[in-house]
């Protein structure tokens, strides 16, 4: 078998990063600072690179590319039917889309970790995480069956893990990391579940041809199909942080900040968005989940927005804004616009890692300080960081122009005339839209304006490699939106064609969906005067004491699913585990334990070191063996 | 002369082992047990020599002479060990002597 040389560049795409994570977790802190960055940034390099030829030739010459690598194992099915487990990548629009967002995204987030974890300890070992990470995520996009995604699936998840908890010597940070791994555990067996049924129904796990065996056995609204669409939906809301399964994700910005660009917001948490779009062959035949997958983005989209308003932390205002921004991403698959929500999920991807690292610059800049209501004045003192924050936050309010808006108008405008959606998700998404643009005024002017209110002079990085990531992630993010047209015909042949119901648009439709941000702006400007002006002293301290009231703290935390969770799960379990204490299972166990001790204890009473004892049980042996021998000799003798 | 019946010397015999054995058992003086041994040692010095006298083979009186032999040995050992045992010790009571027990 011979691969042509575009199969074995696109068979090769996660060998790099692979190996650059071997080299660097064997070899370990024996490297420098610049051969680990070498290493692991020149990995991602090639890889970027090696996509984005591949990409090239998939225009050109056929819109599917595959290559079987190695059989990994057969499954049976009770007996008779069989398939075949392959190693195989699975190169569509899709994927395409996906991989140049992982490997383009992820070199620039690559560059940038460099220099920002450069004085870390654990620099080689921080490296080998990311690139392991890229790894796992490549799989999972370009899996061309479930068991090679799940393998991805669970890689991911394995690496955010790691990597929430990198800091592991603080507990808050190892508390994040565990609870990212539960919460997302909960999903993950939903959708284990789902692949079980799924290869029980149709006796394959071939995406491509399940979808189309789905679509001859299945009808629309069949049982089998609902079951199955509503367990890979729990997957992708474990992963991509929606609504019971969400309070992860806020907590997950204990780790590092490029972590944070990286995997929660610019790719893992999209895997969700991801699985549904890939398995829409499935979703379609069950428009019920389908509005449920729009009811839950929704409602994550406008709860998420809210939280994010009253947040002091910049990174946690950033973690809800991407929860929303993937509500608006699930809407849409929910609303059957595919297309439109893989565009949002790359343009997002740009935007949320340039804020993300931007803040991790200015974080670093102000000496590790994150709150919000300690900063202020940022405009004079770093322009530069400024000027890059400002631009993602013109793409996350999604100003004309920017890519955001491209692709939030793209979803926005399907809404209202979808089958599985309606006029009442136009309204939400409407909502939600205006929420983004007050939440982002809102940390802009707090960080921004104002006077400031920290003591010690921030240092603006001169570092070349933070700026240079960040200048690129800002060009993307602003020219994001021509890609739009490439898109639309890279998925043309992956997802249906989009129908419409007959329901009338109103005329003032799209005015108003390009009109809310600017509202939004005008609203915030007002509203939050007070966090623009500096006035007297004292006024001041009464606005940024930051001494919130009831309902703020309420927002802060999550609109209080963290606690009604501790009440409904941690405390019954802890109750149960504390009943249990003794672990009545293991105590039966323990009985073949016990018995061993009890002859230990009978045995070690005839060993107590007195000659006459030994002497005396010699003796009485000898008499009972006498004994013994007289009653045989008798016996014999009376028989 | 009359013969002494072998029964009776094998009486004899078996009476002195108990009695040594009792000896062994239940004095905690080791020189005491060191002479118990002797007591055992020569019941079955008695119970060869009785055995060889009936059969009229020389073969008992060998084994007496050999257990007469082992007995001196042991009590040269034993007897060295004894005055080891009153120099650290500063007793003879053989319950000290207890140091390998499990």
């Amino acid at each position: 078998m011979f691969l042509s040389t575009t199969e074995i560049t696109l068979a090769l795409l996660p060998v790099y990063p692979l190996i650059s994570f071997l080299l660097l977790i064997s070899l370990g802190e024996r490297l420098s600072w610049r051969a680990a960055s070498i290493v692991s940034v020149g990995a991602m390099a090639l890889s970027a690179i090696s996509s984005f030829v591949v990409i090239n030739q998939l225009s050109i010459v056929s819109p599917i590319l595959t290559v079987y690598l190695w059989n990994w194992f057969e499954l049976n099915l009770a007996g008779n039917a069989s398939t075949q487990i392959n190693i195989s990548f699975y190169l569509d629009g899709l994927a395409a889309v996906m991989i140049s967002v992982v490997t383009g995204v992820g070199l620039l987030i690559h560059v940038f970790a460099a220099a920002y974890m450069k004085s870390d300890e654990n620099f080689t070992r921080f490296m080998a995480y990311m690139n392991l990470f890229i790894v796992a995520m490549l799989l999972l996009v370009l899996a061309d069956n479930l068991v090679l995604l799940y393998l991805g699936w669970e890689g991911v998840g394995l690496c955010s893990f790691l990597l929430i908890g990198f800091w592991y010597k603080e507990k808050a940070n190892v508390l994040a990391a565990r609870k990212a791994f539960i919460m997302t555990r909960v999903g993950d067996t939903a959708l284990a579940i789902g692949l079980f049924i799924l290869f029980k129904e149709l006796g394959q796990l071939n995406i491509h041809n399940l979808t189309e065996t789905a679509n001859t056995i299945w009808q629309v609204g069949d049982e089998a199909p609902y079951w199955i669409a509503l367990l890979l939906l729990g997957g992708a809301v474990g992963k991509s942080a929606q609504l019971p399964l969400q309070t992860w994700l806020p907590d997950a910005m204990a780790g590092p900040t490029p972590v944070s660009a990286l995997i929660h917001a610019a790719t893992m948490v999209t895997a969700g968005v991801y699985l549904i779009a890939r398995m829409h062959g499935v979703f379609l035949l069950a428009p019920e989940v389908m509005n449920y997958v729009a009811w839950l983005g929704a409602i994550t989209l406008l709860l998420a927005g809210v939280a994010a308003l009253a947040q002091n932390d910049i990174k946690r205002v950033l973690a809800y804004s991407t929860m929303s921004q993937i509500g608006y991403m699930m809407l849409s698959l929910g609303a059957g616009a595919f297309s439109a929500g893989v565009f949002h999920l790359m343009t997002h991807a740009f935007f949320k890692a340039l804020l993300f690292l931007t803040a991790g610059s200015i974080i670093l800049a102000l000496h590790h300080q994150k709150n919000l209501f300690k900063m202020g004045g940022l405009l004079k003192r770093l322009p530069f960081e400024t000027a890059m924050f400002t631009i993602g936050l013109l793409c996350l309010i999604a100003l004309p122009g920017s890519s955001g808006f491209y692709s939030k108008e793209a979803i926005i405008a399907q809404l209202w005339s979808s089958n599985t959606a309606g006029p009442i998700f136009w309204y939400c998404a409407i909502l939600g839209a205006f929420l983004t643009s007050v939440y982002s005024c809102r940390l802009f002017f707090l960080a921004f304006m104002g006077e400031k209110r920290f003591q010690d002079e921030p240092r603006s990085s001169s570092s070349k490699l933070l700026n240079t990531s960040l200048v690129a992630l800002a060009v993307l993010s602003l020219a994001g939106g021509v890609f739009a047209s490439t898109l639309e015909v890279a998925l043309l042949d992956v997802f249906p064609r989009y129908h419409s119901s007959l329901l009338n648009e109103p005329q003032w439709l799209h005015s108003a969906a390009i009109a809310t941000p600017f509202v939004g702006i005008i609203f915030s400007w007002f509203y939050f005067a007070k966090y623009r002006h500096s006035t007297s002293c004292d006024a001041e301290h009464s606005v940024f004491q930051d001494k919130p009231n009831s309902v703020v703290l309420f927002c802060r935390r999550g609109l209080g699913f963290d606690q009604l969770y501790d009440v409904l799960f941690i405390k019954p379990y802890c109750y149960v585990a504390k009943l249990n204490r003794n672990d009545i299972f293991d105590q039966l166990l323990m009985l073949c334990a016990w018995y061993v001790s009890i002859c230990h204890d009978v045995f070690k009473c005839s060993q107590n070191g007195k000659l006459r004892w030994y002497a005396a049980a010699i003796g009485l042996a000898v008499v009972l063996l006498l004994l013994s021998m007289g009653l045989q000799h008798l016996s014999l003798e009376a028989s | 002369m009359s013969a002494i019946p072998l029964s009776h010397v094998l009486i004899l015999a078996s009476i002195l082992f108990t009695i040594g054995f009792a000896g062994v058992i239940v004095r905690k003086n080791t020189l005491f047990i060191l002479m118990s041994l002797e007591v055992m040692l020569n019941a079955v010095g008695v119970a060869f020599i009785g055995a060889g006298s009936v059969w009229q083979q020389a073969d008992g009186q060998v084994m007496f002479i050999l257990v007469l032999t082992l007995a001196a040995a042991e009590v040269a050992v034993g007897l060295a060990l004894l005055i080891q045992m009153q120099k650290r010790f500063k007793s003879l009571d053989i319950d000290l002597l207890s140091k390998l027990k499990g």
